[in-house]
């Protein structure tokens, strides 16, 4: 994993960038960039074993921004500028084009990559240089989706992030195992990095992406840990009688929000890291739960049933002023905010049923986002372009996503058991 | 503290009304209690508590799982005898513990069905304290929606897995 997370650092020595040119996204956007992307040229004795290039595509299509040519329709695979005439490109209605050679040598290879506009016949991008082996091919693609998607829409891309979440199988009548596991953002190379006979939930990622915090029930009752995910160290931070869930941590490391019942009733809590000092937060009869910081560090976003039914509400630490945010529907709650602050991906009923909804919370307007059934724990990705959520598929649960546009909705591969819980990285 | 209040004065209400079934017949809690369990129950409850020396040979027989209304945590009135009856095992026996262990069912998001689910342990909670129970004898944990009994998306699964499972 640490390779993963910091061959980008160690490994890049050549980078030519003229990202000059990006595509305005707007609200009306309706037709998706064209681009095609050409399996890379190998220079090596034995086939590799991933397909860079099918990375790179599948990344680009599942962005839902781009419309990817299919390969059985491309009339050559240029790997150079040489190679590359633009004028094909053009009449086969691709407006953009990726192309790549990886070479080996001695083991090592070698990844090189370019980007061109093929309307105005001009270099985007290129990067030579770029070392892998065998084994990371996959994070080499991310990485490349990453620099293409941000040259041709202007957004960081998300591709190179991280996603943990919760799997649960019955192994005996009274007997389950779940599991907390780590994967890429497209849920290959999962990883358990806990497992227990016992639920795990709630998990949440440091913004520094370099820890979770999660609830795991080992103990026979609820109770915080965190866990270090270089090494798999962990502690427990919060075991009080009662509830002791929800952990959210601050934007800037330093505090846990937590959902505590110590006193009686479930209410919102901020943990001091440093000085395991806990403040109380809420003061409500009702279930105050599900924290979420604001992207300023400055409020928390909650659900509460103080109201009669679960709305989500923002309390505004400085003064600790409450304002209710959701008014449509009767339940709405474990809201989660883009970075920019400005829409709150829901849980949402309606006619019974539960789905992922958005609301705008500059213009009020909420948007319903899936119509798969019984679907929870929205989770955005740290760019702000699809939110991964929790669904159920017969008597089993699997991951989705859905662009916050609810234009593109795609499924996440599971190999068994039932997934839920999905929690996005920070960009790391 | 309004939802303790109503479910304390529900308690007693529930408490009242049992009490008075009692009185007429010892088949009132049909589907909890045995016939043989009921009597000894109400000789119970006029005798003096620390001579009765009940045991948990009165209490194996008893209901130890109790059931919900969707979204609801008030304990419904046929819980109410097998809880009076491990009440009475309990206040006898200050010495023994009990974990109640709140659940609910998938419906709702994850942490709010922990709330949920301890919203009911508190609740059973509450008719053991008000029949005598100390509140040291008992641990309330929540499970939320995580330890379904039924799989399925359905109402009668639902309904069996928003319980209380009462465990000595």
């Amino acid at each position: 994993m640490k390779r993963t997370l910091f061959f980008i650092f160690l490994f890049f020595f050549s980078v030519l960038a003229r990202a000059e040119l990006t595509v305005e996204i707007t609200q009306g956007v309706d037709k998706p960039t064209p681009v095609a992307v050409v399996p890379f040229a190998f220079s090596g004795v034995q086939a590799l074993p991933e397909d860079v290039a099918k990375v790179i595509n599948d990344d680009l299509y599942r962005s839902g921004m781009f419309k990817l040519m299919p390969r059985e329709n491309m009339l050559s695979f240029p790997s150079d500028r040489s190679s590359l005439y633009f004028r094909d490109w053009r009449i086969s209605g691709s407006d953009f084009i990726v192309i790549g050679r990886i070479k080996e040598i001695e083991g090592q290879l070698s990844v090189a990559f370019e980007l061109y506009d093929i309307l105005k016949e001009e270099q985007i991008l290129r990067e030579e240089g770029i070392k892998a082996n065998r084994t990371n091919l996959r994070a080499v693609g991310h990485y490349i989706s990453d620099k293409v998607f941000e040259a041709l829409t202007g957004v960081r891309g998300a591709f190179s992030t991280h996603i943990v979440y919760v799997t649960a199988k019955q192994l005996a009548p009274s007997k389950h195992s779940y599991r907390l596991m780590y994967a890429d953002s497209d849920g290959h190379n999962a990883r358990e990095i806990l497992n227990s006979n016992e639920p795990i939930m709630s998990p949440a990622w440091s913004q520094d992406g370099t820890k979770l915090a999660y609830v795991s029930f080992e103990s026979g009752r609820p109770a915080v840990y965190i866990q270090y995910l270089a090494t798999g160290k962990r502690e427990k931070v919060q075991s009080f009688r009662g509830l002791n869930g929800a952990p959210s941590w601050s934007p800037d490391g330093r505090q846990l929000a937590l959902v505590l019942s110590k006193d009686g009733n479930p209410e919102i809590y901020v943990l001091d890291l440093q000085q395991r000092r806990l403040t109380r937060i809420t003061h409500h009869f009702g279930i105050d739960t599900e924290p979420s910081w604001s992207p300023d560090g400055q409020s928390l976003i909650f659900t509460s049933d103080r109201g009669g039914q679960p709305q989500i509400y923002s309390i505004y630490l400085p003064t600790r002023d409450v304002t209710r945010l959701t008014f449509e529907g009767q339940y709405n709650a474990r809201g989660r905010l883009t970075q920019d602050g400005r829409f709150l991906a829901m849980v949402h009923q309606s006619n019974g049923s539960f789905h992922i909804a958005v609301q705008d919370l500059r213009t009020g307007r909420v948007d319903l986002l899936t119509e798969t059934f019984m679907d929870e724990s929205p989770t955005i990705a740290p760019n702000g372009s699809i939110i991964l959520y929790a669904t159920q598929e017969g008597v089993r649960g699997v991951l989705s996503a859905v662009s916050l546009d609810g234009r593109v909705k795609f499924r996440l591969p599971s190999s068994d058991g039932d997934v839920r819980e999905p929690a996005w990285s920070p960009f790391q | 503290m309004r939802a303790m209040n109503i479910g304390k004065a529900t308690a007693l209400a529930l408490t009242v009304v049992w009490a008075a079934g009692c009185s007429t017949t010892n088949t009132t809690d049909t589907d909890t209690m045995g016939s043989d369990t009921a009597p000894a129950t109400t000789t119970q409850a006029v005798s003096d508590s620390s001579m009765s020396g009940t045991t948990m040979a009165d209490v194996k027989n008893l209901a130890t799982v109790f059931y919900f209304d969707f979204d609801q945590t008030q304990v419904k009135p046929e819980a109410v005898a097998a809880l009076r009856g491990h009440a009475k095992y309990l206040a006898d026996n200050p010495s023994a513990s009990v974990v109640l262990e709140g659940h609910a069912d998938e419906r709702g998001t994850r942490e709010y069905n922990m709330a949920l689910g301890e919203r009911r342990a508190q609740a059973i909670a509450r008719v053991l304290t008000v029949n005598g129970v100390s509140s040291s004898q008992i641990e309330l944990v929540s499970f939320g929606e995580e330890k379904p009994v039924v799989m399925g998306h359905n109402e009668s699964s639902w309904a069996q897995n928003r319980r209380v499972e009462l465990k000595y």
